[in-house]
């Protein structure tokens, strides 16, 4: 933080203001925090009625199949992208021109296009030509493309990353290219991206909502089907958003504390900002 | 591919229209309350500091899908009709605003300590060094990450489709169900998100090159 150097110890006049703008700023951030009440309130979205469909075993029994299904998705497409993606990045790092030009080509046109577009051509488009994929690959593998072509650029970023003189040292002493790529830069590199997969990771669990697209039951669109049966819509939506937030934070937090510790260890991880697909934020 | 600009480029053209829209209203929505965001975050005010960083935290590991349903249809529930395009308009702001600050954030922290007491030393003061000093520095080296937040905010804006919108996606399988084209219509609308992400891509690099500080 360059705070500390940009601001001079505040004196007892800016020391008042400072307190005057933090009552003020509470004050308004509880006036917020009342009026999303008062709206809740007022139109008989937090009647204890609305919300006893979550204390019943049944529903918290299905949440937590969704929930399971969730992760399953996640964790199909998640594990399909590393394979992939890192073949992708080789393919774009190779010297053979027409591979190499192939592999930019499929990153680049994953990266470009929305991952719902390509759910709706496994919906709508393959059929036609006799491809019917289940429900669940019909959300699988479009993440798992858009992932790994997302993965192949992070695996780019930190074979890119490393020292030139890395690959020079391996060359120098003797080893093939393929040598010096295999045993001494990939490793490396592999290493030092991990913190940034890992946040990738929560890339892949918000696109498993787009089961709401393609009625796989995960989180969402199991959501869905329980307010068919019991109308409680805010309530439910509110209480499955909720959950993926926390899925999602914890795979945060575990990827900035790996960060961290191989900080710690020198091998300093790949910045977790590096270039990553915003449709992260999707 | 007759068949579909001949019967459908007006109907393309007012998904793209509607794409277009969704994106920049949430690029700019995004810029301007990312921007207050990153500003309550470096501020000296706690309180502020707190909620800002609650609400990236919230904001950036929330599913778009599950937040645009939660407006378009949950919000109604609770007496506020946004709409719904507004409504896509309004979640696609609110993540990409955590994600703007957080760009921000990351920008104003680049430019080294080292010059900002520099400039204190020879008595600039806070808005000077804001002014002559961060602000400029912070700016570039904002640019390439800012281009990647317009795209993820263009792919985004799919989510539209999600509410039966009909932007560039919907539209697409809008003339599949009418007209069995196959593959050909999502290609086009492929090729015009491609089209919008590599030209803001290209202008992104222009004014990187433009604004470079030689070192």
């Amino acid at each position: 933080m360059n705070a500390h150097a940009m601001f001079d110890t505040a004196g007892p006049r800016a020391q008042r203001w400072i307190r005057i703008i933090t009552v003020l700023s509470v004050l308004l951030i509880l006036g917020l925090f009342a009026l999303a009440y008062y709206q809740f309130y007022a139109s008989g979205a937090l009647a204890p009625s609305k919300w006893r469909t979550f204390t019943e075993p049944g529903t918290l029994r299905y949440l937590g199949t969704a929930l399971k299904n969730t992760m399953l998705a996640a964790g199909v497409a998640g594990a399909a992208a590393l394979p992939l993606g890192l073949l992708l990045a080789l393919g774009r790092l190779s010297k053979v021109l027409p591979l190499r030009w192939l592999c930019t080509g499929i990153i680049e046109l994953f990266r470009a296009v929305p991952v719902l577009l390509i759910i709706y051509v496994f919906m709508f488009a393959l059929p036609a030509y006799g491809i019917e994929a289940s429900t669940f690959a019909k959300l699988v593998i479009p993440i798992t493309l858009c992932a790994a072509a997302t993965l192949a650029e992070v695996f780019r970023a930190g074979v890119l990353a490393l020292p030139r003189g890395q690959t020079e040292a391996g060359l120098s002493v003797g080893l093939t290219d393929g040598q010096t790529f295999r045993t001494i830069v990939l490793p490396q590199a592999l290493r030092i991206v991990i913190p940034a997969l890992v946040a990738q990771a929560v890339i892949v669990v918000k696109d498993t909502a787009f089961g709401y697209v393609v009625s796989y039951a995960e989180l969402l669109q199991s959501g869905r089907v329980l307010i068919a049966n019991t109308g409680d819509l805010v309530q439910t939506y509110l209480v499955v958003t909720i959950v993926y937030i926390l899925v999602n934070m914890l795979i945060s937090w575990g990827a900035r504390a790996l960060d961290r510790r191989m900080g710690r260890t020198g091998a300093r991880g790949l910045s977790l900002a590096a270039p990553r697909r915003m449709g992260g934020i999707a | 591919m007759g068949v579909l600009f001949g019967n459908y480029l007006p109907e393309l053209l007012s998904g793209l229209w509607v794409t277009v829209q969704i994106t920049g209203v949430s690029f700019v929505g995004a810029l301007i309350l990312g921007t207050l965001l990153a500003t309550c975050r470096i501020s000296p005010i706690p309180p502020l500091r707190a909620a800002a960083s609650v609400y990236v935290e919230i904001f950036r590991n929330v599913p778009l899908v599950a937040l645009v349903v939660l407006v378009v249809y949950g919000l109604p529930e609770i007496g506020l009709n946004p709409g719904f395009l507004p409504g896509v308009m309004l979640a696609t702001t609110s993540v990409g605003a955590a994600f703007a600050c957080e760009t921000l954030r990351t920008g104003a922290n680049a430019v080294g300590a080292g010059q900002i007491e520099a400039a204190r030393s020879i008595g600039l003061t806070f808005s000077g060094i804001m002014r002559d000093v961060v602000v400029p520095q912070a700016a570039r080296s904002v640019i390439g990450p800012m281009v990647t937040l317009f795209i993820g905010i263009l792919l985004s804006s799919s989510m539209a489709a999600v509410v039966g919108q009909a932007d560039l996606t919907y539209t697409a399988s809008l003339i599949n169900n009418k007209e069995a084209l196959g593959l050909i219509t999502f290609a086009v609308a492929a090729a015009a998100y491609a089209a919008i992400s590599l030209g803001a891509a290209g202008v992104g690099a222009a004014a990187e090159k433009k604004f470079r500080v030689l070192r």
